[in-house]
C-alpha cells in the first residue's frame, strides 16, 4: 500500500486575480482574426458598411483589449484556483460519480477528424461517430434491458424532462392526459425528478422517506390512482439505500395505469449486477457523465441517456440512429411522425457519446461489473473507516449496507461545538481535497455529507479522505472559530455577505452591473 | 467478484487490497453488500457488451480509424452551418478548455472552484457588453433550449400563453420550444416573412398581436441567413401590445450588428458555439439567455448566476450565488423551470475566445464574413438557373442558394459536390419545401478565396 498523505502543508494557488476586464488597454491586441482576400474586397466592397442606420452596430463591444499572453496566463491562473477532480481524491461531490476522465479520451475527443465534424454531413461520412452512437445504445440497453435509447439530453434532468414529454404524448395518445396530471416522486430521489416533470406540465407529490429511511409503499397507495400520471423514482436513493421492494412501487403504479420511471443518476453499482427492466420500470436514464467516465465540464456538457420499452420508443426525439442490417451501414432517421420533436439540437452532446463509448469499449463487460463491485467495495470500506471519526453517522436503514454512498450527519458534531457542516465542507478545502456535498435541499438528514468513494479512488484516497475527517470533527472541538472561518488555505477567503447575493441592489452577475451597481471606475 | 483482472481505472481491483478490504469490512464477498437487492432482482449472468479493450494504444488506434473512415470540414471543404459552424478555435482556447482543473470541475463551492467562478462571471460580463444586457446565465444547452426558456419566461412576466414566431427561425429550435414550453406558453403561431427579402412581414405581425400573446421571437441573423433590418419597429409594436420581444442572435455577428440591448429587446439568446468551440458533430453548443438586470427578469431566469461578492479579506473577489432559492437545486418543483447540468464547460472557452478577440476582433471577424459570403453569394448567383441570394435582404454568414432553374435537385448536387471533397450547403428542399430545390450556404472567415472559387467551379461542372 501506498503513502496515505494527508495534506497539512497544502496551501492552492492563490493569483489575487484582478478581473479579465481590469486588464483592458485600449489598442491591444489577443488575437487577429483572418482577412478576406483583396480580391473579396474588391469584389462586394464593404458589406456591413451598407447596412442601414440602426442595423450596423455604432460602437464596438467593450471587451476586454488584453494581449495573447496575459490572456492565457490570466486563464491558467483561474485554472489553477479550481480544483478538478482529475486532481484530487474527490469523493466529495456524493451522487455526482466523480471518477477518473481519462485522457486518452480528450485525446480522442479533440482528434480533427471529429471536432470539425458537423452534425449535417453525409451520414456515409460520419459512419465512425454513428457506429459508436449505435454501439453505445446497444451496451446501455444491455445494462438496463430496456429497448430503445436517446442519447440527445444534455444532462439528467433533461433525461427525466424528456421522459416527462414522452409520458405525456403517452398520455395523451390514450386519451388521459386531462385526468392524468400528478407525478409521484420521492424526497430521497433527485430535485430533477420533482423539477422537470413540473417543467413539462405535472402537479408533483412527494413522498416523505418512512422512519426506517426507506421510501414507503402504504404512502405511494394512498397518493397512487387514476390522475396519476407516472412516478419518478432515484434507486438507490441518495442516501445509498437500495429500495429492496422496488417492483412493487412499479406494480402500484402501473396497477393504477400509471407510468414508471428510474433516475438512474447513482447507477453506478449496479452495471452487470441488476438492471432497471427487471423491476419493472418503463422508462430510465443513466447520468452518461457520472456513470460512463465523461469529465463534468464544471457542470455540462454531459449526456442523460434515457431508454425505454417499445411501447414509448415511437415518441423519441428525432433523430434516432439506426443499422441497416444488410449493408451495416449507420444511418440517421428523421422520419419518426409520433415523436415529441427535438428537446435538443443535431444528436445532443456528440463529443461525450464518444468518450463514453471509449470507455465502456475498453472496460468490456466484466469491467462494468467491476466498475459496480468495487464502487460498493469501496464505500464501504469508506464508511469503515468514518468509524473513526467524532460523531459522523449515517441515520436510516439499521443493520443495512449502503451501495454506493452514504448521507451521512453532524448534527451531533453541531450540537456539541456550534460547526455545521457548511463549516466542514469548507475547511475540507484547505487539504486539498474539494468542498464535499453536502445534500440537495430541503435538508432532511440533518448537517448532511453526502461523499461517493466510486471505483476509480485507490485505499489510500479512501484513508486520506477519512483522516481528513477525523482531523476537522477534532478541531470542532478544540477551535471551532477556525473552522467556522475556513477556507484558509483555498484560492479565496469566506464569504463576507451572504445576504448581498440575494439583494437586487447588491448582486452583480456580470462586470457591467458591477461597476453600475457598486460604482467601481 | 468478477475474473482477477487489474484495472488501470480501478486501482483497488488487485486481489490483495480488495482482500484487506474485504477483511476490514468483515465481509466475504461484495455478495453480502449486494445482498441489499432481493435476488429475484438480480442479473445472474455475464454482460453481453463489447471489449474489453485493456490497452490504450488498442483503443486509441481503434477510435481513430472508425473517425478516420468519415470526412470531416478540415479535410473536405464544408458549406454548412444552421446552428453550427465551422470557425476558427485559437490555441489559447483550446489549451483552457482542455485543462483538467475546469474540464473535470463540478458543482464545488466557489473557494476551491474560485477560478471556475470567476472565469464563468468574466463569461457572462463579455457577453454582456457584447448583448449590451447585464444579466447573462450560465449556459444552458444549446439555443433552441435557450429560446424555449425566453418564451417561458415572457409567458410568466406577462402571465398570457401564446407565443408568436418569425416563420424563418431555426425549424428545429421551434420544436425544441414547442415542446419545452407546452406547460407554460401552449399556443405557438407564426408570423409571416416576406418571402423576397426575408424580413419580418409587420402587417402580419401587427394583425396576430394581441392581448394573448406573451411574447415575439425571432432571429436576427435568420435561419435563412437574412439580417432584420426592423427590430426597432418590432420592439415598439410588441411592448405596445404588452408583449415581451425575444431574440435569437448569433454572438458572431453582434461586432457588426447593432446589440439586441440597444434596440430594445427584453430577452436574447443564442449559441456560444461559434465563439471558440469546435463544432465536434453538433456536440459543442451551449445557450446564452440574456436580460436586463431587473428582478422581473432575474426572477423568471431559471439558470444558475454566479455573482461576485466580497469575502472577509478586504480587496479580495469572492463569488456566490445569486437568488439561489429561484432554481430547481433549491426548491425543487417550485421552482421556475428545472436545473441540471448543461455546458458550463463551452460557456469558459467563449469567454477566453471574447477575452482574445476584444472590440477589434469582433468587428473584423463580422465584416470579413459579410464579404466573403456576398463573394460568394455573387459567384453563385452568376451561374446559368441559379438564384443567389434568394432573399434579398442583407444577410450575415448563411444565405439561401435556389438551384430550381438548374433541373437538378439539391441531393443530386449535394451528392456530386460530394464525390470533389466538397460538403455542399444544407437541402432545404424537405426542411423548409417552400423554398423548392434551395439550399442554405454559409461562408466564414475559414474560407479562403480558393475555397470558394473551387466550390463555384466544382457546381460549373455538376450543373
Amino acid at each position: 500500500m501506498g503513502i496515505v498523505k494527508v495534506r497539512k502543508n497544502y496551501h492552492q494557488a492563490r493569483w489575487d486575480e484582478p478581473m479579465i476586464m481590469e486588464m483592458s488597454t485600449p489598442g491591444v491586441r489577443g488575437i487577429i482574426p483572418p482577412e478576406p482576400e483583396a480580391e473579396i474586397v474588391d469584389a462586394v466592397g464593404d458589406v456591413a458598411g451598407a447596412l442601414p442606420e440602426g442595423t450596423r452596430r455604432k460602437s464596438p463591444p467593450a471587451l476586454p483589449e488584453v494581449d495573447q499572453k496575459r490572456v492565457l496566463s490570466h486563464f491558467l491562473h483561474l485554472s489553477q484556483e479550481t480544483l478538478g477532480s482529475n486532481l484530487c481524491a474527490d469523493l466529495s461531490q456524493g451522487t455526482c460519480t466523480m471518477k477518473y476522465n481519462p485522457r486518452i479520451n480528450e485525446d480522442l475527443a479533440n482528434d480533427p477528424h471529429f471536432a470539425y465534424m458537423h452534425p449535417w454531413q453525409d451520414d456515409e461520412t460520419m459512419q465512425g461517430i454513428l457506429h459508436m452512437y449505435w454501439t453505445f445504445e446497444q451496451i446501455l440497453k444491455e445494462v438496463s434491458g430496456m429497448d430503445r435509447f436517446t442519447l440527445q439530453p444534455g444532462g439528467g434532468a433533461h433525461a427525466v424532462f424528456t421522459a416527462a414529454s414522452i409520458i405525456r404524448a403517452y398520455h395523451r395518445d390514450r386519451g388521459e392526459l386531462e385526468q392524468r396530471d400528478e407525478v409521484v416522486t420521492t424526497m430521497f430521489s433527485h430535485p430533477c425528478d420533482a423539477a422537470s416533470p413540473h417543467t413539462a406540465g405535472f402537479k408533483i407529490v412527494t413522498l416523505m422517506p418512512k422512519e426506517d429511511g426507506y421510501p414507503d409503499l402504504d404512502a405511494l397507495k394512498a397518493v397512487v390512482g387514476p390522475h396519476t400520471a407516472a412516478v419518478h423514482i432515484t434507486n438507490p436513493e441518495d442516501t445509498g439505500i437500495y429500495n429492496p421492494i422496488i417492483d412493487q412501487f412499479v406494480e402500484v403504479v402501473h396497477d393504477a395505469g400509471g407510468v414508471c420511471y428510474n433516475d438512474q443518476a447513482n447507477g453506478n453499482v449496479l452495471l452487470g449486477i441488476a438492471r432497471t427492466r427487471d423491476a419493472g420500470f418503463d422508462l430510465c436514464h443513466f447520468n452518461v457523465h457520472k456513470t460512463f467516465g465523461t469529465p463534468h465540464g464544471g457542470s455540462g456538457p454531459g449526456t442523460g441517456a434515457m431508454g425505454c420499452r417499445d411501447e414509448f420508443a415511437k415518441y423519441l426525439p428525432y433523430p434516432t440512429v439506426e443499422k441497416d442490417e444488410k449493408t451495416g451501414k449507420y444511418y440517421l432517421d428523421y422520419d419518426r411522425p409520433e415523436s415529441i420533436g427535438k428537446i435538443k439540437g443535431f444528436l445532443g452532446s456528440a463529443g461525450v457519446v464518444l468518450r463514453a463509448y471509449a470507455w465502456a469499449v475498453m472496460m468490456g463487460p466484466d469491467g462494468l461489473r467491476e466498475t459496480a463491485e468495487m464502487s460498493a467495495l469501496n464505500n464501504n470500506y469508506f464508511l469503515k473507516m468514518l468509524e473513526k471519526v467524532p460523531d459522523v453517522y449515517y441515520p436510516y436503514a439499521e443493520g443495512h449496507r449502503r451501495l454506493e454512498e452514504a448521507r451521512c450527519s453532524w448534527i451531533k458534531l453541531t450540537e456539541k461545538t456550534g460547526v455545521g457542516t457548511d463549516d466542514i465542507l469548507r475547511r475540507v478545502g484547505d487539504f486539498g481535497l474539494q468542498h464535499y456535498w453536502s445534500s440537495h435541499h430541503p435538508w432532511v438528514v440533518p448537517e448532511p455529507m453526502t461523499l461517493e468513494p466510486c471505483e476509480t479512488f485507490s485505499i489510500e484516497d479512501l484513508e486520506e479522505y477519512a483522516q481528513v475527517l477525523e482531523i476537522i470533527a477534532k478541531e470542532a472541538y478544540d477551535d471551532p472559530e477556525m473552522v467556522k472561518n475556513a477556507p484558509h488555505k483555498c484560492a479565496v477567503h469566506k464569504r463576507a455577505a451572504e445576504e448581498e447575493l440575494d439583494d437586487p441592489d447588491k448582486w452583480a452577475t456580470t462586470w457591467k452591473a458591477y461597476q453600475r451597481k457598486h460604482g467601481k471606475k | 467478484m468478477a475474473e482477477a483482472e487489474v484495472y488501470p481505472y480501478i486501482p483497488n481491483s488487485v486481489p490483495e487490497v480488495k482482500q484487506k478490504m474485504l477483511d476490514t469490512i468483515g465481509i466475504e464477498s461484495v455478495e453480502e453488500i449486494y445482498k441489499e437487492i432481493p435476488d429475484h432482482l438480480r442479473l445472474k449472468r455475464r454482460l453481453n457488451t463489447p471489449g474489453p479493450i485493456r490497452s490504450e494504444y488498442a483503443l486509441k488506434r481503434h477510435c481513430e480509424e472508425l473517425l478516420e473512415a468519415g470526412a470531416d470540414c478540415k479535410r473536405y471543404i464544408g458549406f454548412l452551418g444552421g446552428g453550427v459552424y465551422h470557425h476558427h478555435v485559437p490555441s489559447v482556447v483550446t489549451t483552457i478548455m482542455e485543462r483538467d482543473e475546469f474540464l473535470t470541475s463540478y458543482v464545488g463551492d466557489a473557494f476551491a472552484d474560485h477560478g471556475k467562478w470567476q472565469a464563468q462571471f468574466e463569461y457572462a460580463s463579455c457577453m454582456a457588453e457584447l448583448l449590451e444586457m447585464d444579466m447573462v446565465n450560465t449556459p444552458t444547452y444549446d439555443w433552441g433550449m435557450a429560446a424555449a426558456t425566453a418564451i417561458r419566461m415572457a409567458g410568466r412576466i406577462t402571465g398570457r400563453d401564446e407565443a408568436l414566431y418569425a416563420g424563418s427561425i431555426g425549424p428545429e429550435r421551434l420544436s425544441c420550444m414547442k415542446n419545452y414550453a407546452w406547460s407554460a406558453v401552449p399556443a405557438f403561431t407564426e408570423v409571416a416573412f416576406d418571402e423576397k427579402t426575408g424580413l419580418v412581414d409587420l402587417a402580419d405581425l401587427k394583425a396576430k398581436l394581441s392581448d394573448k400573446a406573451a411574447v415575439f421571437y425571432f432571429e436576427t441573423p435568420s435561419f435563412l441567413g437574412t439580417i432584420e433590418t426592423q427590430c426597432a419597429e418590432i420592439a415598439k409594436l410588441v411592448h405596445d401590445a404588452g408583449a415581451q420581444v425575444a431574440v435569437g442572435a448569433d454572438p458572431m455577428s453582434l461586432g457588426v450588428l447593432e446589440a439586441p440591448g440597444v434596440w430594445g429587446a427584453d430577452i436574447a439568446v443564442g449559441d456560444v458555439q461559434p465563439l471558440g468551440v469546435p463544432m465536434q458533430c453538433g456536440g459543442g453548443t451551449g445557450g446564452y439567455v440574456a436580460t436586463q438586470d431587473e428582478p422581473k427578469y432575474t426572477g423568471e431566469l431559471p439558470s444558475l448566476l454566479f455573482g461576485v461578492t466580497p469575502t472577509i479579506v478586504d480587496g479580495e473577489y469572492g463569488f456566490g450565488e445569486v437568488f439561489f432559492e429561484r432554481t430547481s437545486y433549491a426548491s425543487r418543483e417550485k421552482a421556475k423551470d428545472f436545473l441540471g447540468t448543461m455546458a458550463q464547460l463551452h460557456g469558459i472557452g467563449a469567454g477566453v475566445y471574447l477575452s482574445l478577440m476584444g472590440p477589434q476582433g469582433m468587428v473584423e471577424i463580422g465584416e470579413g464574413i459579410m464579404q466573403r459570403s456576398a463573394y460568394l453569394a455573387k459567384e453563385l448567383g452568376a451561374l446559368p438557373g441559379v438564384t443567389a441570394p434568394k432573399l434579398s435582404g442583407p444577410f450575415f454568414q448563411e444565405f439561401v442558394v435556389d438551384f430550381g432553374g438548374t433541373g437538378k435537385t439539391v441531393a443530386e448536387i449535394n451528392k456530386a459536390l460530394l464525390e470533389r471533397k466538397i460538403f455542399g450547403g444544407k437541402d432545404l428542399s424537405t426542411m423548409c419545401p417552400d423554398l423548392g430545390q434551395s439550399a442554405l450556404y454559409c461562408v466564414t472567415e475559414v474560407h479562403t478565396k480558393g475555397d470558394l472559387d473551387t466550390l463555384v467551379g466544382a457546381l460549373k461542372e455538376i450543373l
